[in-house]
């Protein structure tokens, strides 16, 4: 193979396949830099950042929506982008969807709120923006360099967003904190890349699985085997697994969070527990999927093409991929998992993830009790959110090596509990944001007797906060049910465990969700209070953000089928 | 918009109340009185509709002597996730229904002296009435379970911004142990989901799931045929599976449909794999729904919540809480628990019925022991609903009896009168109380006397009811207790002594609580003054109650006649599958029962 193959190769990859499949992320960046530029050539008295960030990011969506519609979804097959750094499928489109869709409300709410005032507006929505982009690369995620790359991406814009408030303390606070946080464990995590791509000798997730499906791990654990490379490799999951963590502010990594939150403004909390969460949720499925199965067609992309050097090796080896219909032929999939080489490694991120899912769910739960701040309590109420949503990933890589069907169900139920959580958390903290710059507190005592003054706002608030405890007919009583539904179709008595711990906190979270609930509905108004009138505006927006909460609520079947869609087709 | 159709007159029936709730919310700023006036033309509105099923023969109604589910409907409503918009009608959930319909009316009108924030009020009470109505009617598991928690918020905010003194700490007592019932019933509703097959059931009992509709005249095996061959996508997925000829590639084709789900339990051993420490998959299904139920009937031990919730709460709060609400637990048992998991139900009978005893003697000692007088009546509750989970639990029909299902039959007729009869004499005794606490601002027992002399209509009222509630002949109580009490006997000759003189109990509680408040020379506690006679308006509550307690009382076949047929159907069903189940347990253990178990062990 020589150069002018090489880079021939390469070229038709990136342009004629990559690129079209690239457009919303390339809209990021065209509107990213337009916003610079205009700021180099100051005409933005006339071009306002708002509205480019908003034209950016509804073109953007525009861009990833599905052009035929979602039908269209079922001719999607996973496909790899850029030589494998990436991968395009419906899991991938969906979450891009989602993260642009936010993108869109959000420009908006801070336009409402004005948070991004005209001084500082290109440095905000830059910032989101690049964040956004960052968010986009980890849900596509397809190598190790990408993960990494796609993380950083979304963290240090967010470390600046946390800090955007200039001149408060706290704010410095909680920037600074979150940069040293994220610094620390973005370190461990390339240590921790460094360690599996040198054991493996690669830094592409299906060469990786298809490696360590290679190396027999089972044997390797048996008595007299080889277990320093077993150790290594674990050592480096977890390595990784601690970056994951940070990114999930799953315990034992989620001491920023709270502190983050509480000096952060609310509509960055926002971003931070909508997006962030989303991506990071995605990029730990992708993970899952990519190290825990052994894709049938690594690289449908270049089939055709002569592969590329940077992957060149992954046709060279010798192992048949074991794929999972070859496995179903010889009936080893009904049989113990055990049988396959791959399910240590299944096992393994099965054990770390649901027991990181139970402690956050818990602790999350728990530590919202003493909470005063609103923000603060919506921080561990994210934490235990988030733990919630990792079984669900849990759920999904058990059940990959017994019943793919389910699997899907299971990532389905994720899909189901961002979109919903996106509008929980999202009117959760446009109602804080409308209400810091009405009283200027975020004190939950603040809240007394709110739905005298604004009837609408808190009614809509009771529903979101009760949506968020996951009672029916509110929007967030199915994706739990779905959760739960996954947990008990994986079975085992690890995923019963956490059935019932998952149960167990639905009722311990009532309490503290109720008692701002209560302040907001039952307790009097106080007397030093002056008049709160948002405003339309705002008024409109919160409901429409938290109409679907209710909605959804009592015709889900229209965010089941979307999610259904997205992962029919992910094997 | 066709009357006819079931399923639009009875979601009529279940959503009228939460349409008209929304309409309040939009509503113009109105006088207090105008929006009570509205939300009691509503409630009025549903129990005529309610009423309306009982003519016979007309487009729609509920036809007496039919055992059967009536009035029957289904529609997908979310088919992603299996879940249907599954209702009906039956001797068991009909009378409860109207029961409902008609408390919320004499509820709202006891609503009156509200004057906090009424808009809520009224907006809160509809929903709540849209909740109790369609945990009645549902026969998606799911769907009464949604039902089931769309009561809580409402209830909540009833009674934590309405009541009492103590109101916030009722009411979050009151949430979260629903809540944690509530859960504890997910669990096993996921449980039976997993478990179910519809595949399993054949022609006769998919018919009588309500999965394949049969006319009159065509046979089961008929429309079953074009129902597999039709283009419903159920429908397919069965004929798909059921195609498939290799068993260990064939899935299964789980549901939700109470009534299939009764079907597999009777009719199949899909529940009865082991599920964890030696117990079959039904037996832990069957403790945990009957925690979750248990928690809302009430009883002992998981009854605390409701002393609180009802003295806090506002009188008709507390007329709902102890008339429908606690029912709704009752209902669940007799609906879901026993049906589905058979085998649980036998092997827990004794459990159930000393729980129900248990409940009977403590709430009544309880209750003897109050110095608040509507603590006393809470109290009085508990002691009363153990009737029902002992006449639910008499499981008589065994190979002692030669599977004689009549006392048992007996029992679960007389457990579902007193839910009635309960229904009618607690809201009556709430209300009672309600009445001069708004008089007087106090409930010590020891500070009343002598109302008789003050309010004369009021007393003799009261005292009607509380005697209904006592269970004299020729009232209410009495038939579902006597019927209760008659059916242990053949099961039980400790718990029929025990349950037997708790009636001795009862009438020590209630003839010295009338004593202490209506008899005596005179009333020397505060607010003597404000001792007005009884208003037209609470009259118009106290007659319809006290016209039902007697009616009920003197006329028990008015109400048995909707009722029996359908309970006696599924206590047959229940007596014979007792019957074969103790036969397979012979055949697998041939020198029977325990001498088996006894000759394995020497062995």
């Amino acid at each position: 193979m020589n150069l002018h193959t090489l880079v021939d190769s390469l070229l038709s990859d990136t342009l004629e396949t990559s690129l079209p499949l690239f457009r919303p992320e390339l809209a990021l960046c065209g509107t990213i830099v337009l916003m610079l530029l205009v700021r180099v050539f100051r005409c933005d008295r006339l071009l306002p950042p708002f509205l480019l960030a908003f034209a950016g990011s509804v073109v953007a969506l525009w861009l990833a929506l599905p052009a035929e519609g979602l039908a269209s979804w079922a001719a999607i097959s996973p496909q790899e982008i850029f030589t494998g750094m990436l991968v395009h499928d419906t899991l991938s489109a969906y979450v891009r969807i989602f993260l642009l869709a936010f993108a869109v409300l959000f420009v908006v709410l801070t336009q409402l709120t004005g948070i991004a005032d005209r001084e500082n507006g290109q440095d905000f929505y830059t910032l989101v923006l690049g964040a956004t982009l960052g968010m986009c690369i980890m849900a596509s995620a397809n190598h190790l360099l990408t993960i990494f790359l796609g993380i950083e991406m979304a963290s240090v814009p967010s470390y600046v967003l946390a800090g955007i408030v200039k001149g408060r303390r706290r704010s410095s606070e909680a920037a600074l904190k979150y940069a040293i946080y994220g610094a620390g464990t973005a370190g461990v995590m390339l240590y921790g890349i460094s360690l599996l791509a040198g054991v493996v000798g690669s830094a592409h997730l299906p060469t990786i699985a298809h490696e360590l499906a290679a190396l027999d791990i089972s044997s390797m654990l048996a008595p007299g085997g080889d277990s320093s490379t077993v150790m290594v490799l674990a050592l480096g999951g977890l390595m990784l697994g601690v970056g994951l963590a940070f990114k999930l502010s799953a315990v034992p990594f989620h001491f920023w969070c709270p502190d983050v939150f509480e000096g952060a403004p609310a509509e960055v909390n926002a971003f931070l527990s909508v997006a962030s969460k989303a991506a990071a949720l995605t990029l730990l499925v992708r993970i899952g999927f990519g190290l825990g199965f052994v894709h049938e067609t690594p690289h449908a992309t270049l089939a055709t093409n002569q592969p590329p050097a940077a992957i060149a090796q992954v046709s060279t080896t010798a192992q048949p991929p074991t794929t999972f219909a070859a496995l179903k032929a010889e009936g080893i999939v009904n049989e113990s998992t055990a049988d396959q080489p791959l399910s240590p490694v299944r096992n393994f991120f099965v054990v770390l993830v649901a027991l990181m899912a139970i402690v956050s769910c818990t602790f999350g739960n728990l530590a919202a009790y003493g909470q005063t701040n609103i923000k603060r309590m919506f921080a561990y109420s994210t934490i235990a959110h988030a733990g919630f949503m990792m079984m669900a990933v849990a759920a999904a890589v058990a059940l990959l090596g017994r019943d793919p069907s389910q699997s899907q169900a299971a990532i389905a139920a994720l899909l189901i509990y961002i979109t919903i959580y996106l509008f929980m958390n999202l009117g959760a903290f446009a109602v804080v944001a409308f209400l810091r710059n009405e009283m200027q507190s975020e004190e939950i005592e603040d809240y007394a007797g709110l739905i005298r003054s604004c009837p609408m706002t808190a009614v809509m608030m009771t529903a979101i906060l009760v949506s968020l405890i996951g009672l029916p007919p509110l929007a967030g009583f199915w994706p739990k049910l779905r959760v739960l539904q996954s947990l008990y179709e994986a079975g085992g008595p690890l995923m019963i465990t956490v059935l019932v711990i998952a149960g167990l906190n639905t009722a311990i979270s009532l309490v503290y969700y109720l008692r701002v609930v209560k302040v907001i509905c039952i307790d009097p108004e106080p007397d030093t209070r002056g008049p709160i009138s948002l405003g339309f505006l705002p008024a409109a927006y919160i409901l429409v953000v938290s109409l679907p909460v209710i909605i959804f609520g009592i015709l889900p079947d229209k965010v089941a089928q979307w999610a259904e869609q997205a992962t029919m087709h992910l094997f | 918009m066709n009357l006819s159709d079931p399923a639009i007159y009875l979601s009529l029936l279940v959503f009228l109340p939460a349409v008209a709730a929304l309409a309040l919310a939009l509503l113009p700023r109105l006088t207090d009185d105008a929006f009570k006036c509205i939300t009691l033309a509503v409630t009025i509105l549903v129990f005529i509709l309610s009423l309306g099923l009982f003519r016979q023969g007309a487009g729609i109604d509920f036809q007496v002597g039919v055992a059967e589910m009536q009035n029957m409907f289904q529609v997908d409503w979310i088919p992603t996730f299996g879940i249907q918009y599954f209702m009906a009608l039956d001797g068991i959930s009909f009378p409860l229904i109207v029961l409902t319909a008609f408390l919320s009316v004499l509820a709202m009108g006891a609503s009156w002296p509200i004057n906090k924030h009424v808009r809520a009020y009224c907006i809160l009470f509809l929903l709540l009435e849209t909740g109790m109505l369609g945990v009645f009617m549902a026969l998606d598991f799911f769907l009464f379970y949604v039902f089931w928690e769309v009561m809580l918020l409402p209830m909540y905010f009833l009674i934590g911004i309405w009541g009492g003194p103590r109101r916030e700490y009722a009411a979050i007592k009151f949430f979260l142990y629903t809540l944690v019932g509530s859960v504890l019933m997910l669990i096993a509703i996921l449980m039976l989901y997993f478990n179910s097959d519809l595949t399993r059931l054949d022609a006769q009992q998919l018919v009588d799931a309500g999965v394949v509709t049969v006319s009159a005249e065509t046979a089961p095996e008929a429309a079953f045929q074009q129902w597999v061959n039709s283009e419903e996508p159920l429908a397919q997925r069965f004929a798909d599976i059921t195609a498939e000829s290799d068993p260990a590639q064939r899935r299964q084709l789980h549901t939700f449909n109470i009534l299939a789900l009764q079907q597999m339990g009777q009719h199949t051993d899909l529940f009865e794999g082991e599920a964890f420490l030696g117990k079959s998959l039904q037996w832990w299904a069957f403790i945990l729904l009957f925690i979750g139920f248990v928690i809302k009937v009430p009883s002992v031990p998981l009854h605390t919540w409701l002393p609180d919730a009802h003295v806090e709460a506002p009188t008709p709060i507390s007329m709902i809480l102890a008339g429908i609400l606690l029912k709704m637990g009752g209902y669940g048992i007799i609906r879901i628990c026993y049906p589905i998991c058979p085998q649980a139900g036998y092997d827990l009978a004794y459990f159930v019925c000393t729980i129900g005893v248990v409940s009977m003697v403590y709430g009544a000692f309880a209750a003897l022991a109050q110095t608040d007088f509507k603590r006393m009546v809470a109290y009085s509750s508990v002691s009363h609903m153990g009737y029902v989970v002992l006449g639910f639990g008499v499981w008589s029909a065994m190979a002692d009896t030669g599977y004689n299902a009549d006392y048992w039959k007996m029992g679960v007729n007389g457990a579902m009168y007193q839910m009635i009869g309960h229904g009618i004499s607690s809201a009556g005794m709430f209300f009672m109380v309600g009445v001069i606490y708004d008089r007087v601002h106090h409930r010590d027992l020891n500070m009343f006397g002598g109302l008789f002399a003050k309010m004369p209509i009021y007393s003799g009222f009261a005292v009607g009811i509380f005697f209904a509630g006592l269970g004299l002949p020729g009232l209410c109580g009495f038939i579902g207790e006597v019927f209760v009490v008659l059916s242990v006997w053949k099961y039980s000759y400790l718990l029929a002594i025990i349950s037997a003189s708790v009636v001795i109990l009862t009438a020590g509680y209630i003839l010295w609580a009338i004593q202490r408040v209506y008899l005596g020379p005179e009333y020397k506690g505060p607010n003597a003054d404000a001792l007005k006679p009884i208003t037209l308006r609470e009259l118009a509550i106290a007659v319809p109650l006290m016209v039902g307690a007697i009616v009920f009382g003197i006329y028990p076949n008015g109400l048995l006649q909707y009722m029996q047929p359908s309970v006696d159907r599924q206590v047959d069903q229940l007596a014979a599958w007792t019957q074969a189940y103790d036969e397979r347990e012979t055949a697998s253990n041939p020198l029977g029962g325990e001498d088996g178990q006894m000759a394995a062990r020497q062995q």
